[in-house]
């Protein structure tokens, strides 16, 4: 018999039982649906948590100031005055890979608009800064290479610092701020941005050109980090190490010397987190398949009570010429069918309820064309697993037998 | 040359750990275009012998030679095709495929002919049978839709559809009134008569015996008597004297609701 005929005999037998054969299929259809949206819930968490990360950039590397000793007293991380500029220049023109530096020197001040004041953390930064951190401005603009080399007064609010000073959603832009008492004109807004990795609201706070801290608000020479960033996540680590060889020479430092610096990565942070979502995403196909299981039991069950229900068809088929594998093909081309139209169905309706959880509950998910094809062959597997014993036992029968069952 | 030669043919089974002696040792020859009618009480053999004649189960120990071949060594699968090219089964309970049209039921055999018929000729070959026992009006309908009558004739035009050269037929009238017997035992004396076809026709019933040119009467699994019959009945001359009414009492009943608007 051919393939084609096969398929014939067996929506047709399928066709006569329209109730039975639609509700063997609900349960292939529910089994799949949920696999494709706790896939698709699972690597919509993930890829939002791979999002988060990226936008505090896996590619991103921070230079901070390390320990300073002084007769056997070690003043502990940050105390060291020796990195500089001409560390971050070096970084920028000596090592491969590197795509933007940035120089950075804190401090905190209170700030004063009118009658408001806010005390605040007041970054100095570099021009190159917002690119290392995909973190744009939302009014106005980040400063530029003139502003830095002038060491000029300008500012870049927080969204928090702004809603503070000037109210919710006000624009700033070209008023005049007072930080420890000295004018600032304010430029531009930020984009909000956020909690950071460590929890602290990174909105809270005032971009001015490292410069400026340097000579209007701290007198210092030195810097207090340096934020690079790789051409690409991969090569992340090498630059590091890199950096860290370099600033080992430019320091003088000798072997045996200890750091007087860090090199961090997020690397570490970022694997941790996207292992957490990918063991959530397997849990929860993991209970979605127990699902497609029990829908696959299911259509064993209605197969096996099919085959005695139509033991007497069997026997009819056999007398007329059907062989054992003819019967054995019938019976798993129904299963088959059901199962795969159940999981055609069943995609859809995954995809359907993915795409609303995301519109009404704004989850975000991913429908990923992978969990499709998973779930659609695991479907097919799942007819042909629990239909081949049902069909088996269909072939099995003796004509004379059924013939006469009652 | 006989179409069937059975020698010294025996079956038995086991019923536990009874062995059921079926079958004690049957020889018989049956002629191409007989139609010959196996009698005998419940228990004397006669379906057993008809189940191996059918190639549907196969002898203990014995030979049978169906149209020159000894089909007693084939395989299971060449014995399906054997009832496929050669035979046509009619039973009792008619057998047909419930919430099917009678079209698709005649067509059954042919899906497992392995010759890739198309469909259209598949389609032809079934309107063919149907118009042999006379439903071509019928072919759309459902076995619920027909009369037990309709039905057996139904089951009589699948069992023609392969041209087989042997028609089995296991109680055929066993579920049927009087007159549709007789209906029936003369599609099947038509068939025998004009085409040649062989029948063997099992039953129980004296008067049904009859119909056939011989009579093989078994009791404990043997052939007690073998001769032909005495005064042979014929169905058509029977039905011509019967009053028509009955059977078109019969055919009203069993019409769709659309049949009887139009």
């Amino acid at each position: 018999m051919s393939l084609f005929m096969i398929l014939r005999v067996a929506l047709k037998a399928l066709g006569r039982n329209k109730m039975r054969t639609s509700l063997t299929m609900l349960g292939m259809i529910i089994g799949v649906a949920a696999v494709i949206t706790m896939v698709a819930l699972g690597s919509g968490a993930q890829q939002s948590i791979e999002d988060q990360i990226k936008s505090a950039g896996t590619n991103m590397i921070t230079v901070s100031a390390g320990n300073w000793s002084s007769g056997g007293v070690r003043h502990g991380a940050g105390s060291a005055t020796t990195l500089s500029i001409d560390d971050a220049e070096a970084i920028r023109e000596q090592i491969q890979g590197v795509q933007y530096v940035a120089a950075g020197v804190n401090t905190r001040g209170q700030v004063v608009f009118g009658n408001q004041n806010w005390a605040t953390r007041i970054q100095g930064a570099d021009v190159e800064f917002p690119l290392i951190r995909f973190w744009p401005t939302e009014l106005g603009t980040f400063f530029t290479p003139t502003d830095v080399s002038a060491a000029a007064k300008v500012a870049v609010l927080g969204t928090i610092v702004r809603n503070t000073l000037f109210g919710e959603g006000a624009d700033p832009v070209g008023q005049t701020i007072r930080i420890r008492n000295q004018p600032f004109k304010v430029i531009g807004v930020l984009a909000v941005k956020g909690p950071g990795s460590f929890g602290e609201d990174q909105d809270d706070t005032i971009f001015v050109p490292y410069t400026t801290v340097q000579k209007k608000l701290r007198g210092i020479r030195y810097i207090q980090s340096i934020t690079v960033s790789a051409m690409s996540a991969a090569q992340t680590v090498a630059v590091a190490d890199e950096i860290g060889a370099l600033l080992r020479v430019q320091h003088g430092l000798i072997p045996g010397d200890e750091d007087d610096f860090r090199v961090r990565t997020l690397e570490e942070m970022a694997r941790v987190r996207s292992e957490t979502t990918r063991t959530m995403t397997s849990l929860l196909a993991s209970i979605a398949g127990v699902s497609l299981l029990v829908g696959g039991i299911g259509i064993m069950n209605i197969m096996l009570v099919s085959v005695t229900e139509r033991t007497r068809e069997i026997g009819l088929r056999m007398a007329v010429g059907a062989k054992g594998k003819d019967v054995l093909f019938q019976f798993l081309a129904e299963a088959i069918v059901i199962s795969l139209l159940g999981g055609a169905i069943g995609i859809g309706l995954g995809v359907a309820l993915s795409q609303g959880i995301t519109q009404f509950l704004e989850w975000p998910t991913t429908v990923s064309p992978n969990a499709v094809a998973v779930a659609f062959g695991f479907a097919a597997a799942t007819g042909i697993f629990f239909g081949f014993y049902p069909a088996r036992k269909a072939a099995r029968l003796d004509p004379i037998e059924s013939l006469r069952f009652e | 040359m006989p179409i069937i030669t059975t020698t010294d043919l025996t079956k038995t089974y086991s019923l536990g750990d009874i062995p059921v002696r079926a079958l004690r040792g049957v020889s018989v020859d049956i002629e191409s275009g007989d139609f010959v009618s196996v009698t005998g009480p419940s228990g004397s053999g006669k379906s057993t012998f008809m189940h191996i004649l059918g190639c549907l189960d196969r002898s203990t120990s014995g030979q049978y030679r169906l149209d020159g071949t000894d089909v007693s060594t084939l395989s299971k699968d060449d014995l399906a095709v054997i009832r496929n090219r050669k035979i046509g089964f009619v039973f009792q309970g008619f057998n047909l495929l419930p919430r099917t049209s009678a079209l698709d039921n005649v067509e059954l055999p042919l899906l497992y002919s392995g010759n890739g018929m198309k469909v259209s000729e598949r389609r032809r070959r079934a309107q063919d049978a149907l118009a042999a026992v006379g439903l071509t009006d019928r072919s759309d309908h459902h076995p619920n839709q027909l009369s037990g009558g309709q039905q057996q004739r139904v089951a009589i035009a699948r069992a023609l559809i392969s041209d087989p050269s042997i028609v089995l037929a296991d109680e055929p009238t066993g579920n049927l009134d009087s007159r549709t017997s007789v209906e029936v035992m003369d599609i099947f004396q038509t068939l025998n008569s004009e085409r040649g076809i062989t029948i063997l026709l099992i039953t129980h019933e004296r008067e049904i015996a009859e119909y056939g040119s011989r009579i093989i009467g078994f009791r404990d699994g043997r052939i007690l008597a073998d001769h032909a019959t005495d005064t042979r009945r014929i169905a058509r001359t029977e039905l011509a004297a019967l009053p028509p009414d009955v059977d078109l009492e019969l055919d009203r009943r069993h019409e769709t609701p659309a049949d009887q608007g139009a």
